[in-house]
């Protein structure tokens, strides 16, 4: 997903003007970006806390500022710049954090980003972007340019299988239909789910959804999605972050104060690092059982 | 300046301060005559002032009453309920105070965004940033001077009000950084130190022409001009009783 949001940003940044820092980080990435922005591209070396306070004080004097940075540096070092300095003002500073979820695998656990959008949405004028393939970041990076405001694009690796047609992008989308639970996915990981049950029968398989935009809006959900909650009254939310400020509980919410009439509600969701070992994306994502295999699989079992 | 005008300020500030039972006047008097000068000699429509230190909002709410930008109504108002004169200063609703500062270290870097967008849009005006002494042992302070110094900023100057007291000691019993001159002129910056209450001595230091960024380091005294007040810890936080406040104004009005 980096080399495609380089190119929507070159392309932004050839309709309107912005100020990209990246925080030492985007080589085999960001060369064409840097290339086409000149003096507006720049390194503010690895120190996040001043580079996140500079992006607002640039998006005090008139111009969007862009901060890059893998995802942990950018959403946790400087949290504190990003509450007072960025969404306390409701500046125009746009976040992207690169390796959402388990995505820098064996590099190790300094390096995931499982705590990212909830720690990020309990601020005031914060949205959040988790593209699920790389089409929906030329659509988001176009969308996030065009309104001034706090946002956070947490970027991952694209997952999606090669002949799946991609419905257009939309903060829900219902990627596949179903005979069984409502399904609903954050992020990437949502590749694997669509990858297996593609090859199942619709009428053995749950009804897949993906969410891309939080917070989650009760007016964004779509009318097609509540009523197959209605009649088939189980969801089952799967996402790579951890449950507290997780889609899981926003989702719950939004279900109670709807006032939903659901039997059976399961979450999937990270959870740090069960056994104290350490793997691939595919390894962690396994051991919290957030994998599409076994979660498709834990949701086979009868009711408890 | 004018001491007319700077006792003026001071006795504004102890009544404010009196009338809402307030304290954090130690750190409020050792910068109050920088930024009084600042705001009625040297500040023009386009330049703009961050106040880092945010606990001496109540200097910066005089020094605006001063030059006219904010009236006795509005001083009124100081920490009252209802109102936006809160004790670190909130940010975009007065033209003059662009930021919401308090928490220490945030300055700096805001101030930098703004000299920043200012060079490449190639707009007028300077940026001038008032931070602690205390408040330099904020790591994030270090980010933003490296990147004030690598970037030339020229159009940036730094104030430092070293009054050498914080929040619970003397600076160099803390976390020393003294003497603090050879550090900033360790980032090939312009470093100046200078009598803080001296505002012929401000104006000379900051009529310096430079391209680089220019750093001043006010050498101040915590609750400067007020001598049961003077360089004493406990007035970072205590409120006035009303004998201290009778004694303090007279001070003021007696003061030459």
């Amino acid at each position: 997903m980096r080399n495609v949001t380089c190119q929507a940003l070159v392309d932004l940044y050839a309709d309107s003007r912005f100020v990209f820092m990246t925080g030492d980080l985007g080589f085999m990435a960001l060369e064409p970006l840097q290339k086409a922005m000149g003096h507006d591209f720049v390194n503010a070396g690895v120190a996040e806390q001043n580079m996140v306070s500079v992006a607002a004080g640039i998006a005090s004097g008139g111009l969007q500022c862009w901060v890059y940075s893998i995802a942990p540096f950018l959403y946790a070092r400087p949290f504190e710049q990003i509450r007072n300095d960025v969404c306390l003002h409701d500046f125009d500073v746009k976040l992207v954090g690169n390796g959402g979820g388990y995505a820098y695998g064996s590099m190790g656990s300094t390096h995931h980003a499982l705590e990212d959008y909830g720690a990020l949405l309990t601020l005031q004028n914060m949205r959040i972007f988790v593209p699920a393939f790389s089409e929906d970041v030329t659509v988001l990076v176009k969308k996030m340019g065009s309104w001034r405001g706090p946002a956070y694009l947490r970027l991952g690796r694209c997952e999606k299988p090669k002949d799946f047609c991609l419905p257009n992008y939309a903060p829900w989308r219902r990627l596949l239909s179903g005979d069984g639970d409502v399904l609903i996915v954050t992020g990437p990981l949502v590749g694997g789910f669509v990858e297996i049950m593609g090859q199942m029968d619709s009428t053995h398989r749950p009804e897949l959804w993906v969410l891309s935009e939080l917070p989650i809006l009760p007016s964004d959900v779509p009318v097609e999605l509540i009523q197959a909650i209605i009649a088939k009254q189980q969801v089952c939310v799967v996402e790579e972050h951890v449950a507290q400020g997780g889609v899981g509980q926003m989702f719950a919410h939004f279900i109670l104060s709807r006032r939903l009439p659901v039997q059976r509600f399961l979450h999937f969701h990270a959870k740090g690092y069960l056994s104290g070992l350490y793997g691939s994306q595919a390894f962690h994502r396994k051991e919290c059982g957030i994998d599409a295999q076994g979660v498709l699989e834990a949701i086979r079992q009868p009711h408890e | 300046m004018d001491n007319q005008l700077i006792k003026k300020a001071r006795l504004r500030l102890l009544k404010m301060h009196y009338e809402a039972n307030i304290g954090h006047l130690g750190g409020n008097l050792s910068a109050l005559d920088a930024m009084v000068y600042l705001h009625s000699k040297v500040l023009s429509e386009e330049d703009i002032f961050v106040l880092s230190k945010g606990h001496s909002a109540g200097a910066l709410y005089i020094a605006l009453w001063v030059c006219g930008r904010l009236d006795d109504g509005s001083l009124s108002m100081f920490h009252q309920e209802g109102g936006k004169m809160t004790g670190h200063p909130v940010g975009g609703w007065h033209q003059n105070i662009p930021f919401s500062t308090g928490s220490l270290g945030h300055g700096l870097g805001l101030a930098i965004g703004r000299a920043f967008v200012k060079r490449l849009k190639q707009e007028a005006g300077h940026v001038f940033c008032f931070t602690s002494d205390g408040e330099w042992e904020e790591g994030s302070n270090w980010e933003s001077l490296m990147f004030m110094a690598h970037h030339k900023l020229d159009n940036l100057t730094l104030l430092v009000d070293a009054n050498g007291l914080q929040g619970f000691g003397r600076t160099v019993d803390i976390a020393s950084l003294e003497p603090l001159i050879t550090k900033f002129q360790a980032f090939n910056v312009d470093v100046q130190q200078i009598d803080g209450h001296d505002t012929t001595a401000l104006a000379a230091a900051l009529g310096l022409q430079s391209t680089q960024p220019k750093i001043i380091i006010l050498r101040t005294v915590k609750g400067h001009g007020i001598s049961f007040m003077e360089d004493r810890m406990e007035w970072h936080y205590l409120p006035m009783t009303e004998a201290q406040y009778r004694q303090a104004v007279l001070e003021v009005e007696q003061s030459s």
